[in-house]
C-alpha cells in the first residue's frame, strides 16, 4: 500500500548534491534581483509562508506526520510577537525571538498531546487542538479578537537598521528565511534526521533497533512548530499585523496545500509551493470567493493525479535529488 | 420559577436544552462519520459540507419549488446520499489502495470545493428558513420555555441514532456490513457485493449529514460556513468516543453536549473550547477514546 | 493583471499628459463587504453610488479622469489592509472609500496615513476613528456609534428603558457601541444590568437571548447591525422575548435590515439614522437612479448615501487644488470646503474629520401604515446639526489637543 513515504521518497544519492546548489542559487539570485521587478510585500508574504511550508514539510515528508493544524504555532508565534513590539516596545530581533519561542512552547505542549495517536488519528488531534486555540484567539484580550493586533512598528533592528523601509525590511526577511532553509536542510542531513527518515519507512523497525521513536518524533514536531512560529513572527512584521485569519483552520489548510503542490519530502518543493500559492491568491483577489474553490481542487488533482508535487515530478524525473 | 446554585431555573434548563440540541446534531453527525469510517476507513472531511447542502437543499426546495420542511425531510437526504454515492465512486474508489491520510486530504478538498461554490453563490451571511408552521411556538414549562421545534429534533435525532443502532448492530444487513469491514475478502467470496455495499455505507452515512442538515436549517439559519465550523467539534467529540462503536459515537455527542450546555451556564466564556480540553484530558489518560479499541 | 493594468494605467497617464497637459487622473476604491453579513447595507451598492457621483460631478468639465476599483475586504482586518497597501503602492490608488466593519477601517486608516493617501469612512461606525485614532488622512462621513448612541439611547431611556442588558459584537464597533451607549443610559440615572459578546456574523443567538432573557433587563440593546441584528431580533421572537415584556434596542438598523425582518417583525423599533429615501424628492429621485442599476428591489441605505456624497465633495476638493497626490492636503481642503449636495444638503467637516449633519429619530411602522414598498419610517424627531455629534472636546483626538 502506497504510504506518503513512498510519494515523497526521491532518489536521495550523495552525488547528486550539485543539484540542491544549483537549486540554492537560484533561488538565491531571484530573491536579490527579483523586488526591483515584483512587488516586494508580495515575495515577502511569499517567504514566510515559504518557510512556514518548510516547517510543515519537515514533519509531513520527513517524519510522515500529518498535522491539520499547523496555523496553531504560526498564528500565535504572530500574536505574541505582535505584542511583543506593540506593547512592550521590543526590538524587532527580540519580539521574533519571542514568537519563535511561543511557536516552540505550543509545539511542545500540542505534540505532548498529539502524538499518542497515529496517522488519522493524529490529524484529527493536531486540527482539533487548533481549532481550540482559534476559538480562544477569539475571545482573550490579548489578540485583539476580530480587530487584531494593529499597527504593530517594526522597529529598530539591533538598533541600527530602520525596518520601516521597505528594502531593508526585506533584506532581513531574505537573510532569516535563507538562513532557516539552510538549518532545515542540516537537519534533514544529519544522523537525526536519517533516525526521522527511518521511522518514516517502518516505525517498527527503528523501535526494534533501540530508537525511541516517540521521543524523536516529539522533537521533530517541536522543530517544526518553532519554525512555523518564527514564520509567524515574521509575518506580523512585515503586514504590522496579527490576526484572527492566521491561527483559522483555512490557514492550516493552506500550509497543506503549499506542501503538495510544491512536493512533499522535497527541500525546495514547499518554496515552490508557497511561491506558486501566493501568487495565484493575489491574482485572484478580485474574484474573491473563487479562492477557496481552486484550492479545493487542487488539493483533489494533487491526490489524484500528481502526489508528487512539482519539485517532486521534477526530482523524479531528473533523477536529482531536490 | 426557583433558583438552582445561584442560577434561574429558566436559564439553567434553558441552556440544558440547548446543549442537548446540539448533542443530537453532535450525535447525528459523529454517527454519520463513524458508520463511514467503519466501512471505508477514510475520515469523511466532506461531512460538514455534506450537512451545510443537506439545510441548502432544504432552502432551495422551498425558496423554488415551494417545498416545506416534512418533505424536504425525506427528499434531502436522499438527494444528499445520492451526491456521496457519486463521490465515493468518482474519488474515493481511486484512492483506495492509498495511505488513509490522502483520504483525508482528498475529502478535506472536496469540503472546500463545496464550500466555496455555495459562498460564491450565497454570500457568506445566513439565509433564512423559517420553522414549519405546525412546530411553531412553544411551551411554557413553568421552569422554563420549550419551543416546539427544539423538543421535535431532540426526539427525532434520538429516533434516527435508535434505528440506525439498531439496523447496524442488530439485522442480518447490518451484521454483513460489519463483517465486510472486518474480513472483506472472505465477504466477497460469500457472494456478497461488497464494493456496493461500501458505496451504499457511505451514502447512507452522507444522507445522515443531510438530514442533520435539514433539521438544522429552522434553527442555525443556512449559511456556507455552517458545516466547517461543526464538523471540527464533531472530529474531537469523535476522538473522545472512539472511532469502534455506533452506540459510542451516539452517546458521546448527546453527553458532550449537555456538558457544553452545562458549560454555558456556569463558566460562558470556556464554552465553546470544553469539548477540546475535553479530549485533550481523555487523550492522556485513555488514548483509545471511551468507548474504543485500542488502535 | 495588475502589472499589465497600471501599466496600461501609466501608459495613458503619460500618453494623456503629452495630450492634454492638464488633465488629472484620480482612482477612487471602493472597499467592502461585498458577500456577507454587511454585503446590503453597503457591498455593490456602494460601488454604484460613487459612479453616480462621478458622473454627476462631470470630471472633463474639469480636466479630470476619474476611475473606480472596488475590492471585497470580507470583515476581515488583514485582507482589507493588505488591499489598501496593495491599491496605495502598486494600483496608484488616491482616495479609499466606505469600509464597513469598523476593526477593517481602523487597519486600513492606518495604511493610508502611512502612505498620505485619503480614507473617507461611511460604512464604520466606531467614533475612535474620530476620536484617539483619528487621523489628517480620514474624514468620518455619514454617522457613528456616539451619535447612535445619544440617538436611539437617549430616546428610549426617556420613554422608561432604564435596565438594560447588552448583546455585543465582539469586535471594535460593537464595544464602542456599548460604551458610547453604556454611558447615555448612566448618564440618565439608567442601570446596565449585563451584557454578553457574540461572535461576528453569528447564526444561532439563542443561548445569548437566553442570557438577556434571564437578565429581566427591560431593554436589550443589540449592539451590533447588519446580520446580526436580523438574526437576533428573529429568534427572539421564537424565544417568546417580547411576548414577556422586555424591548429590542436595534442600535444600529438600516432600512435594508427592516426589509429584510419585515415589518411585522419590526415594526416599533427606534432607531437613529442620517438619511432616509422617503424623505423628500431629492432622495427620492436620486434612489429611483441608483435602483435602476442595483436592481433586486433593494433600497438604498444611508451608507450608501454616504458614499456618494463623499465622492462628490472629494472631488470638488481635487479640483480646486488641481492634484490628488497629497492626501493630507486634499482632505484639509475637504475641511476648508463647506459641503452641499442633494442627499445631505448643507454642512461641514471638523477638524477632527467629523461630517457633520442633522440626524433623524425613526419608528419603524406597523404593517397597515406602509402604503408601499419601502415604506417603513415615521419621523419621530430631528436632531440638529450641532447636537448630533460628539463634541470636539470630548473627542481625545491628538490633532484636536494640539
Amino acid at each position: 500500500m502506497a504510504t506518503l513515504a513512498n510519494a515523497a521518497a526521491a532518489p536521495a544519492r550523495r552525488e547528486t548534491e550539485w543539484s540542491l546548489a544549483v537549486a540554492g542559487a537560484t533561488l538565491l539570485i531571484f530573491l536579490i534581483a527579483a523586488p526591483f521587478v515584483l512587488y516586494p510585500v508580495f515575495i515577502m508574504k511569499a517567504l514566510c509562508f515559504a518557510l512556514f511550508a518548510c516547517a510543515f514539510n519537515l514533519l509531513i515528508g520527513y517524519v510522515g506526520l500529518v498535522s491539520f493544524g499547523h496555523a496553531l504555532y504560526f498564528g500565535w508565534a504572530g500574536y505574541l510577537a505582535a505584542h511583543a513590539a506593540k506593547v512592550w516596545g521590543m526590538p524587532p530581533e527580540l519580539a521574533v525571538l519571542i514568537g519563535t519561542i511561543t511557536g516552540m512552547g505550543l509545539g511542545l505542549i500540542a505534540g505532548v498531546v498529539a502524538i499518542r495517536r497515529q496517522g488519522i488519528y493524529f490529524a484529527m488531534i493536531t486540527l482539533a487542538l487548533a481549532q481550540m486555540m482559534y476559538l480562544v484567539a477569539l475571545r482573550v484580550k490579548l489578540t485583539g479578537g476580530e480587530d487584531g493586533i494593529q499597527g504593530v512598528p517594526r522597529g529598530r533592528l539591533f538598533g541600527v537598521f530602520d525596518l520601516s523601509d521597505q528594502m531593508t525590511m526585506y533584506a532581513f526577511v531574505v537573510v532569516v528565511a535563507l538562513a532557516a532553509f539552510f538549518l532545515i536542510y542540516r537537519i534533514i542531513n544529519s544522523p537525526f534526521g536519517e533516525v526521522l527518515k527511518a521511522v518514516r519507512e517502518n516505525e517498527q523497525r527503528a523501535v526494534s533497533l533501540g530508537y525511541k521513536t516517540d521521543d524523536y518524533k516529539l522533537v521533530a514536531f517541536v522543530l517544526s512548530a518553532t519554525l512555523a512560529g518564527l514564520a509567524g513572527s515574521l509575518k506580523a512584521l512585515v503586514f504590522q499585523l496579527a490576526s484572527l485569519t492566521d491561527v483559522h483552520w483555512t490557514m492550516s489548510g493552506e500550509v497543506v496545500l503549499m506542501t503538495l503542490v510544491g512536493g512533499l519530502g522535497t527541500i525546495f518543493g514547499p518554496i515552490v509551493g508557497a511561491f506558486l500559492i501566493v501568487a495565484m491568491e493575489n491574482y485572484l483577489a478580485p474574484f474573491g470567493q473563487w479562492v477557496l474553490v481552486i484550492q479545493g481542487a487542487v488539493f483533489v488533482i494533487c491526490v489524484l493525479a500528481f502526489r508528487r508535487g512539482i519539485v517532486g515530478e521534477l526530482a523524479a524525473r531528473l533523477r536529482v535529488q531536490l | 420559577m426557583f433558583e438552582i446554585f445561584g442560577i434561574p431555573s429558566q436559564a439553567l434548563f434553558g441552556q440544558l436544552l440547548l446543549g442537548l440540541i446540539n448533542g443530537s446534531f453532535y450525535a447525528l453527525l459523529s454517527l454519520g462519520l463513524a458508520v463511514i469510517f467503519g466501512m471505508l476507513n477514510i475520515i469523511n472531511f466532506t461531512h460538514g459540507a455534506q450537512y451545510m447542502m443537506g439545510a441548502f437543499a432544504a432552502f432551495l426546495l422551498l425558496r423554488y419549488a415551494g417545498i416545506g420542511y416534512w418533505p424536504a425531510l425525506v427528499i434531502v437526504p436522499i438527494v444528499v446520499g445520492v451526491t456521496g454515492v457519486v463521490i465515493e465512486r468518482l474519488f474515493l474508489k481511486r484512492i483506495q489502495k492509498l495511505d488513509h491520510l490522502y483520504g483525508l486530504i482528498l475529502t478535506f478538498g472536496l469540503a472546500l470545493i463545496i464550500e466555496g461554490l455555495f459562498r460564491n453563490s450565497y454570500g457568506s451571511s445566513g439565509q433564512p428558513y423559517g420553522v414549519p408552521e405546525s412546530l411553531q411556538g412553544g411551551r411554557n414549562l413553568g421552569f422554563m420555555f420549550l419551543p416546539n421545534y427544539r423538543a421535535w429534533v431532540i426526539a427525532f435525532s434520538l429516533a434516527v441514532c435508535f434505528v440506525t443502532w439498531f439496523a447496524i448492530e442488530r439485522t442480518r444487513l447490518g451484521s454483513y456490513l460489519r463483517a465486510a469491514t472486518e474480513n472483506p475478502a472472505l465477504v466477497r467470496a460469500f457472494g456478497i457485493n461488497v464494493p456496493r455495499m461500501v458505496t451504499l455505507t457511505y451514502g447512507f452515512g452522507v444522507g445522515l449529514a443531510g438530514l442533520a442538515g435539514v433539521m438544522a436549517a429552522p434553527i442555525y439559519n443556512v449559511s456556507p460556513q455552517m458545516g466547517s465550523d461543526i464538523i471540527i467539534v464533531v472530529f474531537a467529540v469523535v476522538v473522545i468516543g472512539g472511532m469502534g462503536s455506533i452506540m459510542g459515537a451516539i452517546i458521546t455527542g448527546f453527553a458532550l453536549g449537555i456538558v457544553e450546555g452545562l458549560t454555558k451556564v456556569f463558566f460562558p466564556e470556556a464554552s465553546n473550547t470544553v469539548i477540546f480540553v475535553i479530549m485533550i484530558i481523555v487523550l492522556l489518560i485513555r488514548p483509545a477514546g471511551l468507548f474504543g479499541r485500542s488502535a | 493583471m495588475r502589472l499589465a493594468a497600471s501599466l496600461a494605467f501609466a501608459a495613458a497617464a503619460v500618453f494623456g499628459t503629452a495630450a492634454q497637459a492638464e488633465d488629472i487622473n484620480v482612482r477612487l476604491g471602493v472597499l467592502n463587504d461585498m458577500s456577507s453579513l454587511y454585503a446590503d447595507i453597503s457591498g455593490p451598492g456602494s460601488v454604484i453610488a460613487a459612479k453616480m457621483a462621478v458622473e454627476d460631478f462631470n470630471p472633463a468639465a474639469h480636466g479630470m479622469k476619474v476611475e473606480i476599483v472596488s475590492a471585497d475586504h470580507q470583515n476581515k482586518p488583514d485582507v482589507g489592509s493588505n488591499i489598501a497597501r496593495q491599491w496605495f503602492d502598486v494600483d496608484h490608488v488616491d482616495a479609499i472609500l466606505d469600509v464597513p466593519t469598523s476593526s477593517v477601517a481602523l487597519a486600513v486608516s492606518e495604511v493610508a496615513r502611512e502612505k498620505n493617501k485619503v480614507f473617507l469612512i461611511s460604512g464604520a461606525a466606531s467614533s475612535d476613528l474620530t476620536g484617539p485614532k483619528c487621523t489628517p488622512n480620514n474624514v468620518h462621513w455619514t454617522y457613528d456609534t456616539w451619535m447612535l448612541a445619544h440617538g436611539t439611547g437617549g430616546a428610549l431611556v426617556k420613554t422608561g428603558g432604564d435596565t438594560w442588558f447588552f448583546l455585543t459584537a465582539d469586535y471594535a464597533f460593537g464595544h464602542a457601541l456599548e460604551r458610547d451607549t453604556t454611558s447615555v443610559v448612566q448618564a440618565a440615572g439608567g442601570k446596565i444590568l449585563g451584557a454578553v459578546d457574540h461572535p461576528l456574523n453569528t447564526q444561532d443567538f439563542s443561548s445569548f437571548l437566553l442570557q438577556a432573557q434571564a437578565s429581566k433587563a427591560k431593554i436589550i440593546g443589540l449592539a451590533n447591525a447588519g446580520g446580526d441584528t436580523i438574526n437576533a431580533i428573529k429568534q427572539g421572537a421564537e424565544f417568546g422575548i417580547t411576548a414577556g415584556g422586555q424591548q429590542f434596542a436595534g442600535l444600529l438598523v438600516f432600512v435594508t435590515d427592516v426589509n429584510a425582518l419585515g415589518l411585522k417583525t419590526a415594526q416599533g423599533l427606534v432607531l437613529t439614522e442620517t438619511w432616509y429615501w422617503d424623505m423628500n424628492d431629492a432622495n427620492r429621485a436620486w434612489t429611483k437612479r441608483w435602483q435602476a442599476e442595483r436592481q433586486g428591489g433593494k433600497f438604498p441605505s444611508m451608507v450608501v448615501a454616504g458614499v456618494y456624497s463623499a465622492t462628490l465633495h472629494y472631488l470638488k476638493a481635487v479640483a480646486a487644488l488641481k492634484s490628488a497626490a497629497d492626501g493630507k492636503a486634499v482632505v484639509n481642503q475637504m475641511k476648508a470646503m463647506p459641503t452641499d449636495d442633494p442627499l445631505f444638503g448643507k454642512g461641514y467637516i471638523r477638524t477632527d474629520g467629523r461630517k457633520i449633519h442633522p440626524a433623524y429619530l425613526f419608528q419603524v411602522k406597523k404593517p397597515e401604515e406602509s402604503k408601499y414598498p419601502g415604506d417603513d419610517y415615521i419621523l419621530r424627531a430631528t436632531i440638529p446639526a450641532e447636537e448630533a455629534f460628539r463634541p470636539m472636546k470630548d473627542d481625545n483626538c491628538p490633532m484636536v489637543t494640539n
